[in-house]
């Protein structure tokens, strides 16, 4: 058996050694060179455009404007499944290059040359005149009437609202003797990051067009460039290869119909768009900032007699994933602290600034910043242990949500902090960090995090895989969920193997997906891969045993129901005693002169269950308060993410996923000019990624509880392990010097402010 | 690919002034790590350069026959960090430099690049600053030398004339005999970062270690170009070694330091932390010259 097991990644020594292809190594020398020229205001309308000194640059191509855009096909970008519900579709609001210009950034043309260099000068050559209207950047001052309104469909710019009502919140806060706990939470706008750039490639054949693309969503990426170019959706083929993360930066349609509109334009050449660094920043997408507004009226004992919650999330210029980020954490609002009285305000919100989409979390690490910190708000206030009083409210045992049906099977909550703070020694530092003086102080902090597995109800949950065997015995594997540095083709590899009953080595997942090839999936996003793709694996690995052994029976006269599959092997099971190779059977069932068969399995699964998955993080910090600098110390993340895969795979993921909310916690934050809505620090060195020296060793804890709806007791692990990192820091500082700090991140900025403002320096 | 208009490698001091000389437009690289940059983002695209990073004579630290420290031009900042003249007269600016961006960066950058650059957050400046350094100029007219801060002319731009380029860092005896000196980089990581602010302190005590008979402090990002805080030295000059005495030093240096508000961070922080840099780095270079401070 392999699930379970460390078994090492499939692609590890390719990585290792340099040999795994991209979307850069997989393109001809001969392709011509593309760079996006990209608005200076923030907003206005592009009045007209001289590329003529540009086109006389040796090398250059071509320039093309948003004036050569002359067939309009507005298109969606989030990297959703589609519905055939009109109701249910993205916002499409998008042009592959514009004239109205809505953020400082926006694309407004694209040259093409031969090298890179002409194109960058090119690039420099091109003049523009803009009408320049006023523009608004901060997400509440967007709304008031007489804001500069980005698109014409939504007053005050609000994109969505949406509320949650449950029991009476005014009637409930006249009880006698509630305490009043109220505060304003904000988290920065941050980027992904991920290793590789944004890149694509587009070429034609015959009327058809192939892109290849760094992407976490293949088969999405088809549908959308097929709407955005007006092109029948089967001539479109979308190759995705291994990629350098995405974050979610790449579940969502990038620049692939801008590479291949200037490919067709180009008579179909082969055209590369790999967007710089400085770009990825602006003009991808960002995570939504959300500014959130929490009031708790508690009772003596230290529960919750009722709770009201406003979010303004912060859309930029765009609708991209629009509300469905704030709505999920919206909705784990009522859950994860239940109480009777609840209001929600969820409020999307476009402003003159760069696109927000999906970010690893996906609204939860904004939320749990606001709901961990007012958590510890409240606890100090009413006096009691922050721990305890988060015993005393969380999600019971055997909570369900009536809209998803997931339910809360295990106590999983009081298991992850068991375990967390006897990994941490938390009863000791927290007695001992209490009531400090001087200038370097100790505190430690606790947050949880609320988390869910995939998308149904909400959207479509699909997943299909074709198994094809080998003479030798091996199979390919083909799945529409995506490989995108999680380690999901190790975890299919395993699941198949022991489903199938054949070693490991003889799973050949094809990573690469082709939409012209590879079964239908909607990709890497909502920490699905693993949960969904098990259930089509499961299924299409047992109706291959079943053809298997059905053609085993032929050769062999023994009844299906007394042969399995063990090792590779046929066995008789009645005596154990080994009859063939599945190699054998498979040479035999291929060349067979008689009964000659092609043994292979494809099928659909269509999941209609989701999983809570559930978790904390601890972290110890020492604060050095002249300096307004924080150290962590001491970090420990326990996950109940299910039966785990694969132990080592998900201890990598937690790591990555804890040094991201280390960054989101403490340094990283993107900037905007207020005088002209540029971003300020749009680099790797301005932006405060969090390095190695940054960190503390990391631990990665979990709590297997298997989850009951999964064909492999799994549940979803890529994106947790972002969310209640930066709130327990944040704690943390609070224990230590008794300043919450309300702003992420808690960098030496927002700490000398607040330290200041409470008169500590 | 970079634009680059063509690459002239000079082979000689001398063959480098006459490259200089002849492309006056050319922009001097050497390790690449500021150039490569500036021309990737467009601003020194196009240029032609001239490569003085094969001249081996501008590399390497040595002792001049007056005493002074000859640190070449070229040379690189994990060499300076190991070199055993440097850890044993100004250990510091080892540590200074061992600051710089990561480790790749500290292999190619040069001390030579990181002055000629002409910014005020270099590691390397403030302590050279403070250890009233000298800078070799070599040009088609000889060479001159002449102190670090005269070197600096405002941001970015430093006294370079046309056909010249700096040749060597010299830190006289009289300068580092008998100091021990510590840097304390303020940035918003600890690792490939700039300084929000960085200050070099160094200071002589008196053979009993009992009084400070000088005291030197330079800072970069508190101004346009990095700069001493002369009106501090002052303050803290020929008085004992006391906790009072290196808090009135530290509050003085607000008297001399000019930072500005920018995005990176605010006036009010940056002064804040001065102070506060300012009393630590004193402190601890009190320690390394064997004082003691009694809290």
């Amino acid at each position: 058996m392999y699930v379970g097991k460390k078994v090492t990644r499939v692609d590890a020594y390719d990585k290792v050694i340099g040999r795994t292809r991209y979307t850069d190594d997989l393109c001809d020398r001969g392709a011509y060179i593309a760079q996006v020229l990209h608005s200076t205001i923030a907003h206005g309308k592009v009045v007209s455009m001289d590329v003529s000194e540009a086109e006389k640059i040796p090398g250059v191509v071509k320039v093309f404007t948003c004036f050569d855009v002359k067939e309009k096909h507005y298109f969606p970008t989030a990297g959703h499944p589609w519905s055939t519900d009109p109701g249910h579709q993205d916002v499409a609001d998008r042009l592959v290059l514009t004239e109205d210009v809505r953020f400082y950034g926006d694309d407004i043309a694209a040259v093409v040359a031969e090298d890179e260099v002409s194109a960058a000068q090119a690039l420099r050559a091109v003049r523009v005149e803009y009408e320049e209207y006023p523009f608004v950047l901060d997400v509440q001052e967007a709304m008031k009437d007489g804001a500069p309104r980005l698109h014409e469909k939504y007053p005050n710019n609000i994109l969505k609202h949406t509320t949650i009502q449950k029991g009476n919140y005014e009637e409930a806060i006249k009880e006698p003797g509630l305490t009043k706990v109220e505060g304003w939470y904000e988290t920065p706008t941050v980027q992904h990051c991920h290793i590789e750039n944004f890149i694509c490639t587009a070429q034609m054949e015959g009327d058809r067009i192939t892109v290849v693309a760094s992407t976490q969503i293949p088969h999405i990426v088809r549908r959308v460039v097929g709407q955005a170019l007006g092109v029948s959706w089967g001539k479109i083929r979308i190759i995705k290869p291994y990629i350098g993360g995405g974050f979610g930066n790449k579940q969502d349609v990038l620049y692939e119909p801008l590479c291949a509109w200037l490919c067709m334009q180009l008579g179909g050449h082969l055209v590369k768009l790999d967007i710089p660094r400085e770009d990825t920043f602006v003009s991808n997408r960002v995570r939504h900032s959300i500014r959130s507004h929490i009031i708790s009226w508690v009772r003596p004992d230290g529960t919750y007699a009722a709770r009201k919650l406003e979010a303004f999330s912060d859309q930029g210029a765009y609708a991209s994933h629009g509300h469905s980020i704030v709505a999920k954490g919206a909705g784990a609002f009522p859950q994860l602290y239940p109480c009777e009285n609840v209001e929600v305000d969820a409020y999307t919100v476009f402003t003159n600034k760069s696109v927000a989409g999906a970010m690893r979390g996906y609204g939860i690490p904004q939320a749990m910043w606001a709901v961990e910190c007012h958590t510890e708000d409240v606890a100090a206030k009413m006096g009691i242990d922050p721990v305890e009083f988060r015993r005393r409210n969380l999600m019971p045992v055997g909570f369900t949500d009536p809209f998803s049906k997931n339910e809360l099977y295990d106590d999983t909550f009081n298991q992850c902090l068991d375990k967390a703070m006897e990994a941490i020694d938390y009863e000791r530092k927290y007695k001992e960090y209490q009531n400090q003086d001087g200038e370097i102080r100790r505190g430690i902090g606790v947050s949880v995090f609320w988390y869910n597995t995939a998308v149904w109800p909400i959207s479509l949950e699909t997943s299909s895989c074709r198994m094809v065997l080998n003479q030798d015995g091996s199979l390919q594997v083909q799945l529409g969920e995506t490989e995108i540095g999680q380690g999901a083709d190790t975890a299919f590899a395993q699941m198949t193997a022991d489903v199938l009953g054949v070693p490991l080595g003889d799973v050949h997942v094809i990573s690469c997906q082709d939409t012209d090839v590879t079964p239908f999936g909607t990709g890497a996003y909502a920490s699905r891969q693993t949960y969904t793709a098990g259930f089509a694996i499961r299924q299409t690995a047992l109706l291959l045993r079943e053809r298997i052994l059905k053609y085993a029976h032929e050769l062999t006269r023994m009844p299906p129901y007394n042969l399995d599959i063990v090792d590779g092997k046929i066995v008789r099971t009645t005596d154990g005693r080994e009859l063939m190779t599945l190699g054998e059977l498979s040479t035999e069932a291929l060349y067979s002169l008689t009964n000659s068969q092609h043994l292979s399995a494809e099928s659909t699964a269509q999941i209609k269950s989701n999983a809570y998955s559930f978790g904390c993080t601890i972290a110890e910090v020492e604060v050095d308060i002249p300096m307004c600098r924080v150290k962590l110390l001491d970090i420990v993340n326990v996950h109940d993410a299910g039966k785990l895969i694969n132990p080592a795979l998900a201890e990598t993921q937690v790591h990555g996923g804890m040094s991201m909310g280390i960054g989101f916690g403490l340094s990283e934050r993107l900037m905007f000019d207020e005088k002209t809505g540029r971003a300020l620090n749009n680099n790797l060195l301005d932006y405060k990624i969090s390095t190695f020296m940054d960190h503390p060793r990391l631990k990665a804890l979990f709590v297997e509880n298997p989850e009951p709806t999964s064909a492999f007791g799994t549940k979803s692990l890529g994106e947790p392990p972002a969310c209640s990192v930066a709130p327990a820091i944040r704690n943390a500082v609070y224990q230590a010097t008794g300043v919450g700090v309300n702003e992420a991140p808690v960098n030496p900025h927002n700490l000398f402010r607040r330290l200041k403002e409470e008169h500590i320096i | 690919m970079y634009d680059i208009k063509a690459l002239y490698e000079a082979e000689s001091v001398e063959h480098a002034i006459r490259l200089l000389t002849e492309h006056p437009e050319a922009q001097i690289i050497a390790g690449g790590s500021d150039v490569l940059v500036q021309m990737r983002e467009g601003k020194r695209a196009g240029k032609e350069l001239v490569s003085i990073y094969g001249i081996d004579a501008m590399r390497g630290v040595r002792y001049e026959e007056d005493g002074a420290i000859r640190i070449g031009s070229l040379t690189s900042f994990s060499h300076i960090t190991k070199d055993p003249i440097i850890k044993k007269h100004i250990n510091v600016l080892g540590e200074a430099v061992d600051m710089v961006g990561g480790p790749q960066i500290r292999n190619i950058g040069t001390i030579g690049g990181n002055t000629c650059n002409g910014v005020t957050s270099a590691d390397s400046a403030s302590t050279l600053f403070a250890w009233d350094a000298i800078v070799e100029i070599t040009g088609p007219k000889g060479g001159r030398r002449i102190p670090i801060h005269d070197f600096y002319i405002s941001a970015g731009k430093v006294d370079l004339r046309p056909g010249e380029l700096q040749t060597a860092i010299l830190i006289p005896k009289i300068a580092y005999e008998g100091y021990r000196g510590h840097y304390i980089k303020y940035a918003m990581r600890n690792a490939m970062d700039i300084a929000t602010t960085g200050c070099s302190v160094n200071v002589r005590l008196s053979a009993d270690k009992k009084i400070m008979e000088d005291v030197r402090i330079a800072y970069g990002v508190a101004g346009p170009v990095p700069m001493r805080a002369l009106s501090a030295e002052g303050r803290a000059k020929g008085t004992p070694v006391a906790k009072e005495n290196i808090q009135t030093f530290a509050q003085a240096v607000l008297e001399d330091i000019n930072p500005r508000d920018s995005w990176r961070a605010s006036r009010a922080f940056r002064r804040h932390i001065a102070v506060v840099l300012a009393e630590r780095a004193l402190k601890e270079s009190i320690r390394l010259a064997g004082g003691e401070v009694n809290e």
